[in-house]
């Protein structure tokens, strides 16, 4: 018997017997389903934390000078009361920092925390607020749509300006011009001179509800004691020369602190690689666990099939009598439920392909976790639900092999 | 009538004998007990004859009719069919056997209930390896010579008993075998279905087909040339009618 008409007689039986058949492709078609929304979980998150999450909160080839690295998961009490006892960024350190590196770099202060911002009688809470320099637009990569960025020379003489992110503009402005008003920062008052284009946002929170101004005019008592910073960011032209610029950047600090050489750092060069490492440690927890539930529906879709496979042998054992008296031979009726099964399976992988791509698509739509359907998710997916079938198939499929004709034929 | 040859082991069947069975010998393992279902049956069939085996139930002709369908392989003795000596082939060897030589028609059809006639009739050529072209040709040819030629695309619960039948000797046909083997063809139809059936079976005959039927009718086993009456394992009798 051939290859197409194994499979043209197993389609028939599918078509014949609908209710059974979809609950035998259940099993398969949940683990196609399954495996292919979580791989492109993780494919999306990958390439979410490598391009956007990284590039947006450390910026690409940019390190930061901090007191304690930002992102820290599973840190000990011991080290984080270690950590709070080391000493903050100081103005002189960030100078210090900036003169002392050779190789080209741009550099910017950076101070944050949370506030409120009013305009006439409209306030918003929780805003963003950023004490910066000049360079940290271009450091972070933030563009402006509206008006200009702040100047050196205004950095340096701690103007009153300030740039809005773009929905913490729209509402406290609702379509009117921003541009020149005076709001309030805490208080202080901001003449505003830019807005920032649309960033989006980041596991649902948005990223464009925030303010920046220099880092030397009054907004420095909302986000930091005097003369401290939070952050010292300096950004390469390459990633050799990020890594050179660190090097300095240790070098002088260790000299300021009065390191002597076998004393750790008491301050922390956070880089992008650094966010990264983080989301590793969460990508290999997701990467044991998630195979771990993929194989699971498998092993209960190949059983689901098995049963239902020697179901279809029991019932249709007159039927295998009529075949081998006609002259199929063992391998012609084993091919027959081996394929039937694996149709089986491979229908179930299929319909799994397409509501696994369904669920990435309603997932990245609907919640804030992004999904990308990575192509060797579907060919594992239709590889494994085959296997699954054919391995299912083999025991039932040699037992109505291996059926006594005479024995068959009898059976009511 | 020729005269039956004197078989002995070691021999060879003449060419004109189709089949001959020599002390065959089916016992069955009942755990305590072993049933003798056949206890050294002599038979020859020559080419072209019309045979009905008869014999009261428990008589062994079901075993009989199995052995001689290549379904079941003998416990003693020998049997060779078209001068081949099949009582000790493999199953796969049996099963290339049974679709070249055998042409079965059941009692109660056996036919695939969710295909058409066509695809029924169609069944032995798939397992013989034919190109579905050529199987598609052969199948019309046989379901045309059994009268079925207006109801090849139906399938069986759209048929009368009498054709379901019909189609079960298209089927049985379809590959040209030795001998068209029929259990209790009639079993399962009435009167005037079975005349019919009959009267298909008296025509092969007359076309040259080999017949060899299964009955415990006597006045089926009545349209046969030859009767073979089975009891407790043995040929009792072996009657031919004058033609």
């Amino acid at each position: 018997m051939s290859f197409f008409e194994a499979v043209r007689l197993a389609l028939q039986q599918l078509r014949a017997q609908k209710l059974k058949s979809a609950f035998s492709l259940i099993g398969v078609f949940i683990g196609v389903t399954f495996l292919i929304a979580a791989w492109s979980i993780v494919n999306g998150m990958n390439t979410y934390m490598t391009e956007k999450f990284a590039g947006t909160l450390v910026g690409v080839n940019t390190f930061h000078v901090r007191r304690t690295p930002n992102f820290t998961p599973n840190v000990s009490d011991s080290v984080w009361r270690a950590w709070r006892r080391r000493p903050r960024i100081t103005f002189e350190d960030a100078r210090a920092v900036e003169h002392g590196i050779t190789i080209p770099v741009q550099t910017a202060w950076w101070s944050q925390d949370r506030g409120t911002v009013a305009y006439g009688l409209k306030t918003t809470r929780q805003v963003g607020l950023n004490g910066a320099s000049a360079a940290y637009f271009a450091i972070r990569n933030i563009k402006i749509e509206m008006g200009r960025a702040f100047t050196p020379q205004e950095d340096r003489a701690g103007s009153n300006v300030a740039v809005l992110g773009h929905d913490l503009a729209e509402r406290l402005f609702e379509g009117r011009d921003p541009i020149g008003k005076t709001l309030r920062v805490n208080g202080l008052p901001y003449r505003v001179i830019g807005v920032a284009e649309r960033r989006g946002n980041l596991f649902g929170i948005s990223l464009d509800k925030f303010v920046v101004a220099p880092a030397l005019s009054p907004i420095q008592r909302a986000v930091n004691p005097p003369g401290v910073i939070d952050a010292l960011m300096v950004r390469a032209g390459s990633e050799p020369e990020m890594r050179a610029a660190m090097e300095q950047a240790e070098g002088i600090m260790r000299s300021r602190r009065h390191l002597r050489p076998r004393q750790d750092d008491n301050f922390a060069l956070e880089t992008a690689e650094g966010v990264l490492s983080f989301w590793g440690k969460i990508k290999r927890a997701l990467l044991i666990a998630g195979p771990g539930l993929v194989l699971i529906s498998f092993v209960v879709g190949g059983i689901v099939i098995m049963n239902i496979m020697l179901m279809a042998v029991a019932e249709r054992t007159r039927e295998i009598g009529l075949r081998k008296s006609l002259g199929a031979r063992r391998r012609d009726i084993l091919w027959q439920f081996l394929s039937e099964s694996a149709t089986i399976a491979a229908v179930g992988a299929a319909l799994g392909v397409c509501s696994g791509i369904l669920l990435s698509a309603l997932l990245d739509a609907v919640t804030p976790l992004p999904a990308r359907v990575s192509p060797g998710a579907v060919v594992l997916g239709v590889l494994l639900g085959s296997v699954v079938g054919i391995v299912a198939g083999v025991y039932p499929a040699s037992r109505a092999a291996r059926l006594d004709p005479v024995v068959a034929l009898r059976q009511e | 009538m020729s005269e039956t040859q004197e078989f002995r082991t070691g021999d060879t069947p003449l060419p004109d004998v189709l089949i001959l069975t020599h002390k065959l010998a089916r016992e069955y393992d009942m755990g305590s007990e072993t049933v003798r279902a056949l206890r050294g049956v002599n038979l020859q069939i020559r080419r072209n004859e019309y045979v009905a085996v008869m014999g009261p139930s428990g008589s062994g002709k079901s075993t009989l009719m199995n052995l001689i369908g290549c379904l079941d392989t003998p416990t003693g003795g020998e049997y060779w069919l078209n001068g081949q000596r099949v009582s000790d082939l493999s199953d796969d060897a049996l099963a290339r056997i049974r679709n070249k030589e055998i042409g079965f028609v059941f009692q109660t059809f056996n036919l695939l209930p969710r295909a058409t006639a066509l695809h029924n009739v169609e069944l032995p050529l798939i397992y013989a390896g034919l190109a579905a072209r050529g199987r598609r040709a052969q199948a019309e040819h046989a379901l045309t010579r059994v009268g079925l030629a207006d109801r090849m695309h139906h399938k069986p619960n759209e048929l009368s008993g009498g054709q379901r039948q019909r189609v079960a000797i298209a089927r049985a046909l379809v590959n040209e075998p030795s001998i068209l083997l029929a259990d209790e063809p009639t079993g399962n139809l009435d009167s005037t279905t079975s005349a019919e059936i009959m009267q298909v079976f008296a025509d092969l005959h007359d076309q040259g087909q080999t017949v060899v039927m299964v009955t415990h009718e006597a006045d089926i086993a009545a349209h046969a040339a030859r009767v073979v009456t089975l009891r407790d394992g043995l040929v009792a009798a072996d009657q031919r009618r004058a033609a």
